[in-house]
């Protein structure tokens, strides 16, 4: 996976070099009303410039006149630029996951061989080990182990099969045993991938909702400033102050909001391309901002809050029995079974079961009825399994159950674990203590959401008692015990009836209501087509934590526009100081107590305010990209935060900023 | 202590001590709960309504109410001219003042429906008392207009989610009846007893200590002049408003009209509070409110009792402050405070001449109604106010990383739209009027009573006003002309509707919404930081809009005075 996290890298900078170009058509300008503004500003200059070049009057020099040409220009292409490089990045990026599906060869049912970009929707292929999955589908027959790390990751190979939930296969993946068939699930150029990039490509690309606002704010200052501009013209002929339209122009770029008006689109495209770098793929920069808002997320525990299965954490002898008896014999019972939680039994005793001598050992295998397993060896029987099943196999054979063992059952279960008795020729030897092993860091990371005003909802099968216990212990704030998918898609709709947004991750085919339903529903690429179909996100790397950093990107991206816009508003005040009095100062000298700034003369003031405006939109651009660092300390706190960076340093800055230009510059006006 | 700088310090306190009480009354009248006054007015009111076939317990939803406001705005426009331009030869004119052109009276009657009481005419001549009663209940329902609309926004947020919204005829008279009339009736009192006329009789003469002989106007002023502050209307019975001895007779009748423009739109901001049971967010809109007015206040108390260099150097006396155009028995405080009060809220009374105050004091009066929302006029300053609480909630909305909300109602496009549109009316109607005025001297030079800077101050003043509804004027400029009749009584209708409509309007959309209930990760609206934002966002966007202007006026103006 490419994450290389440098923001320009050379190639992407030429692409977008090029692009800040092209976007110069009034067409593509015209999405974007501040700018557009500029746009029409810019071309005024030109003519402006030409004028004076052939000899007009009262309109100051043409090299001064040129020289704002020149800047609002490259305020233009800044703009450009800002959108391009987020463009470029976020393809290069798609590109980088599009690459691992590059051409390969399908194999349909009926024998024939076709290039995979030939495929439609609903054919069928073949696949064995060694081949490379040609396109995205869903397995209808058979069953394989699969690389999936050329698009995760991960280099543990995972097992898909037909019917099931884990039916679903990615192109550009590798089939390392068996053979499988599956049927092609999507058109050409329209996977997941493919919509990606389109959205972030621009064409289909749509202003989301939170986008459009936030353009109708921006309109509504550009409209402000058009106003004053306007009027500006009467009022100072009225006062006999002659103002050249090189003045009006730069005044009216300055006030309108260009830095945020700029940066919007590149700040947006930064987002979904956040969300891919996350290896979550989006399908529509919507959901990226809703996931911003989110109120409830809803985790499934296994995977999420505890590491896989269950442990086995302690051996609990009965009395009179030694410890190393016990550990022997459950080692022993487990030797044979491959369940993880057998595989834990082996590892907590840290013996190689092969250490002991056992002849002819016969393995018995766990089936519903017994509800044990166990090993059989010269004449030793040994059990494990549930309680009550080996309560009833030691009973029947006349030995006492031990009280103390009983208790310890009782004990474990109340604690949230699951007891496994041990027996060896029906006498309780002791217990194994299974318990849900969560997931270091998370406390941490429930704590942040907690924080954030996120509340966290835990999602499982196991009965509330030990539902409750690990949800407790794990510090989420609700739980749902004995989860059926419906139970899921209930609990999504009585928060949303009470105005909350939930979040969601699922795989299932039953998942896909509730990952319909919910406002978030990220499907994990490993889950089925229904699945992917029903969710608005799919994360590549079946993370179930993955929904956290989702929420993290969304509130990302809405402060990236809020301190931008703030900033960029701020902007305004110290921009006013620099060029009222310039506009004035010539006419009506007793105005020179408004330059605060002390700026050398009318031109290098306006020069100066129009420099730092373009100038401030490509030091911006790395903020834009990477988006504003999110802490949770709370609503206030942050807004208290942001506003005093992004606020009060917005007021402060353009000051600096503009004196410092003006120092530069007054060698030339 | 300076007396005249503790009168003014217990003119306010007074204010804000009796607008909290009554701002809990207020909410309880809108709340619907019983109140004092209700065994005389109710018995009243159900005759009204039975004539009138309104059920007053109908629930509307802001569309309705907007439409019974225009509707019941237009009748009292129309019969409004009838009176006016008639009012020669009807009744009650004992002085036969004769009936108002057309132009006038389009003008004086709009300005009277709005609640801004620009006067183009001077009460003395140019009105009956036929018409001054006509106007004088203007006044009443012009006020009971905005603050019933207000109440369409304290039901909005009251409810979690609500399509009706209360009735707006209900909300209007109770306004009128329980609010309204029981202070102008107090004010009243006090005023005859101080010495305002309050007779029928024309005008009488006396003989003057020279032995000249003088006519001198009367009329039913004791009555009229309450509610001009009460509603804060600001049309005056005589022309020269409270600065006229019979209309503000003395120190004490001063104070009491002080307070009596200060408390409804106080009150409203607290009656918000106790009536969405959200007491924090009246103290946060009341701090930011209020910082903002003494900002504008201090300055311009300590420059008009500073007086006027330009006069000092030619050795005159300048200790009482800057004196030109102010009275005597209220002094350069006094009056220096009532012209930011006057002009804050959109009452537009004077006690003094604003054409002669200090530059930077121009400004600042100008500045207090370019933002008009600094307390406000009754119910409507609290609406001015919700736009830049809107476009606040939307930039530190994002700023804290969730879709922006207030109280629970997310803002979306369509609110946005809106509140941008009348956050750019105000500064729209304001420069292009002044622009207009400026580009065509040919209308407007006459008028003007300075050239140059000034000059400009006084058609920015007149269309600052006009667009406030506020309806103080720099009376320099000579504004009975069709012109300024014409021109500023376009911009009175488009500002005065247009800004009820809008804020009701979002305030209908969010009340229609699915309530969010707060998270730690909402913003909280009710914090000082919050306050900062919304101070910081009128700052920018209200006042700095004018700059540009101001720098050409008032701040040219003092530069070269100093």
């Amino acid at each position: 996976m490419n994450n290389n996290s440098s923001l320009f890298q050379k190639e992407m900078v030429q692409v977008a070099l090029k692009q800040s170009l092209m976007k110069l058509n009034p067409k593509t300008m015209f999405r974007n009303p501040v700018m557009f503004t500029v746009w029409v500003g810019t071309l005024v200059m030109l003519v402006v410039s030409l004028w004076t070049l052939a000899g007009a009057q009262g309109q100051g020099s043409f090299g001064y006149n040129f020289t704002v040409f020149i800047i609002l220009l490259l305020t233009l292409l800044f703009a450009n630029f800002a959108e391009a490089i987020a463009e470029a990045r976020g393809k290069a990026q798609a590109d980088s996951l599009r690459k691992t599906r590059e051409e390969t060869l399908a194999r349909l049912k009926n024998g024939k061989t076709i290039s995979s970009a030939r495929l439609q929707k609903g054919d069928v292929f073949i696949c064995e080990a060694g081949d490379i999955i040609p396109s995205d589908g869903e397995i209808i027959e058979g069953l394989a182990t699969i690389d999936e790390s050329a698009i995760t990751g991960e280099s543990a190979p995972v097992i898909r099969e037909a019917g099931g939930d884990k039916s679903s296969v990615t192109g550009g993946t590798k089939v390392l045993s068996d053979k499988i068939v599956v049927k092609v699930t999507t058109q050409p150029g329209e996977s997941f991938l493919d919509k990606m990039i389109a959205l972030v490509e621009g064409a289909a690309r749509q202003k989301t909702p939170n986008e459009i606002a936030l353009t109708i704010l921006l309109a509504g200052f550009t409209l402000v400033f058009i106003i004053v501009c306007v009027t500006l013209k009467p009022f100072a002929d009225y006062a006999n102050v002659g103002i050249t339209i090189a003045s009006f122009i730069s005044l009216f770029v300055c006030l309108i909001p260009t830095t945020i008006g700029g940066l919007l689109s590149a700040i947006g495209i930064a987002g979904m391309d956040r969300a891919l770098r996350a290896n979550v793929i989006t399908k529509s920069g919507k959901a990226v901002e809703t996931a911003g808002d989110i109120d409830v997320l809803l985790l499934d525990k296994t995977g999420t809050i505890t590491i896989g299965n269950r442990k086995a954490t302690h051996f609990h002898p009965a009395n009179g029995i030694d410890e190393k008896r016990l550990i022997k014999a459950a080692v022993l019972s487990s030797m044979a079974d491959e369940t993880p939680e057998g595989k834990s039994i082996i590892e907590l005793a840290g013996i190689n079961p092969l250490s002991y001598e056992v002849k002819n050992p016969q393995f018995i295998k766990f089936t519903a009825e017994t509800r044990s397993s166990g090993i059989d060896y010269e004449n030793i029987r040994i059990r494990k399994g549930a309680t009550d099943a080996i309560k009833n196999l030691v009973t029947k054979s006349g030995n006492n159950f031990p009280k103390e063992v009983e208790e310890r059952v009782k004990a474990i279960s109340s604690n949230g674990g699951t007891p496994l008795v041990v027996s060896e020729n029906e006498i309780a030897l002791g217990v194994i203590e299974l318990q849900d092993i969560i997931k270091p860091g998370i406390q941490e990371r429930f704590e942040r959401l907690r924080k954030m005003g996120i509340k966290t909802v835990m999602v499982t099968g196991d009965n509330p008692l030990t539902a409750k216990f690990i949800a407790e212990k794990a510090g989420v704030d609700d739980f749902i015990a004995e989860a059926k998918p419906e139970d899921k898609m209930n609990y999504i709709k009585k928060e949303q009836s009470e105005g909350r947004l939930v979040a969601m991750m699922g795989d299932g085919t039953n998942d896909a209501p509730a990952l319909a339903q919910a406002d978030v529903g990220v499907a994990m690429n490993s889950g089925t087509q229904a699945a992917k179909e029903a969710g608005n996100m799919v994360d590549l790397d079946n993370d179930p934590t993955k929904l956290i950093e989702v929420v993290e990107i969304g509130k990302q991206l809405l402060m990236t526009r809020g301190t931008l816009t703030t900033f960029s508003i701020a902007n305004d005040v110290a921009k006013y100081f620099a060029i009222i009095p310039a506009l004035f100062i010539t006419a009506i000298p007793a105005l020179q107590g408004l330059n605060i700034m002390n700026l050398h003369s009318p031109e290098s003031a306006i020069l100066s305010a129009v420099i730092f405006n373009a100038i401030i939109i490509p030091m911006l651009i790395p903020l834009a990209l990477k988006g504003v660092a999110y802490k949770p300390i709370g609503a206030s706190a942050l807004l208290r935060r942001n506003l005093l960076i992004y606020g009060l340093g917005g007021v402060i800055i353009p000051f600096i900023g503009i004196k410092a230009i003006d120092m530069l510059i007054s060698v030339f006006f | 202590m300076n007396t005249e700088i503790l009168g003014i310090i217990v003119m306010f306190t007074l204010s804000i001590l009796l607008a909290i009480p009554f701002g809990k009354y207020n909410a309880k009248v809108y709340g619907g709960e019983k109140t004092l006054l209700d065994p005389i007015f109710d018995p009243i009111e159900r005759i009204f309504y039975k004539i009138s076939g309104i059920n007053p317990q109908s629930e509307m939803n802001w569309k309705q109410q907007m439409v019974a406001m225009i509707t019941i705005n237009m009748v009292w426009f129309l019969l409004g001219m009838v009176v006016l331009m008639n009012q020669g030869s009807l009744p009650l004119n004992p002085d036969k003042n004769p009936s108002m052109s057309a132009d006038l009276a389009f003008n004086t009657v709009i300005s009277f429906v709005v609640n801004c009481n620009l006067q183009h005419y001077s009460g003395e001549s140019g009105l009956s008392y036929l018409g001054q009663y006509w106007l004088m209940f203007l006044q009443f329902v012009s006020a009971g207009t905005g603050m019933a609309a207000a109440v369409v926004l304290f039901r909005a947020f009251r409810d979690k989610a609500a399509d009706t919204l209360g009735n707006f005829y209900n909300n209007f008279v109770k306004s009128c009846t329980r609010i309204l009339l029981p202070i102008s009736f107090v004010v009243a009192i006090i005023l005859a007893f101080e010495g305002t006329p309050m007779t029928f009789e024309g005008k009488d003469t006396i003989t003057t200590l020279q032995g000249d002989s003088v006519e001198v106007s009367r009329g039913p002023a004791a009555a009229f002049v309450p509610i001009k502050h009460v509603g804060t209307n600001g049309g005056g019975f005589f022309g020269v408003n409270s600065a006229h001895p019979f209309e503000n007779p003395s120190y004490l009748s001063n104070m009491v009209e002080m307070v009596a423009q200060l408390i409804v739109p106080l009150a409203m901001i607290f009656a918000f509070g106790y009536f969405i049971r959200r007491r924090k967010l009246s103290w946060m809109i009341f701090g930011v409110m209020t910082v903002a007015f003494l900002m504008l206040t201090i300055p311009n108390i300590n420059m008009e009792m500073n007086g006027n260099p330009t006069i000092a150097t030619m050795g005159i006396d300048n200790s009482l402050g800057a004196m030109e155009g102010k009275e005597i028995r209220l002094g350069a405080a006094a009056s220096g405070f009532w012209s930011v009060v006057t002009t804050v809220i959109s009452t537009g009374s004077v006690n003094s001449m604003h054409d002669s105050s200090m530059a930077l004091s121009g400004m600042n009066e100008l500045l207090a109604m370019m933002i008009n929302a600094f307390y406000g006029g009754v119910g409507v300053g609290l609406l001015n106010f919700f736009i830049f609480i809107i476009l606040a909630v939307f930039i530190s909305g994002l700023m804290v990383g969730r879709t922006p909300e207030f109280l629970g109602k997310k803002v979306e496009a369509r609110e946005m739209k809106i509140a941008m549109i009348i956050a750019l009316l105000h500064p729209f109607l304001i420069l292009a009027g002044t622009a207009l005025a400026a580009a065509l001297p040919q209308y407007t030079a006459d008028s003007l009573n300075n050239p140059g800077f000034h000059g400009l101050s006084e058609m920015l003043y007149e269309y600052t006003s006009s667009s406030a509804n506020n309806g103080s004027g720099f009376e320099g400029l000579g504004d009975n002309t069709p012109w300024w009749n014409i021109s500023t009584g376009f911009v009175l209708i488009l500002s005065r509707f247009l800004p009820i409509i809008g804020p009701v309007a979002i305030a209908g959309l969010l009340a229609q919404k699915k309530f969010v209930p707060e998270g730690d990760g909402t913003l909280k609206t009710d914090t000082a930081t919050f306050g900062l934002m919304v101070f910081a966002v009128i700052a920018i966007v209200a006042a700095l809009a004018f700059f540009p202007v101001l720098a050409l006026g008032p701040i040219a103006e003092y530069f070269s005075l100093y």
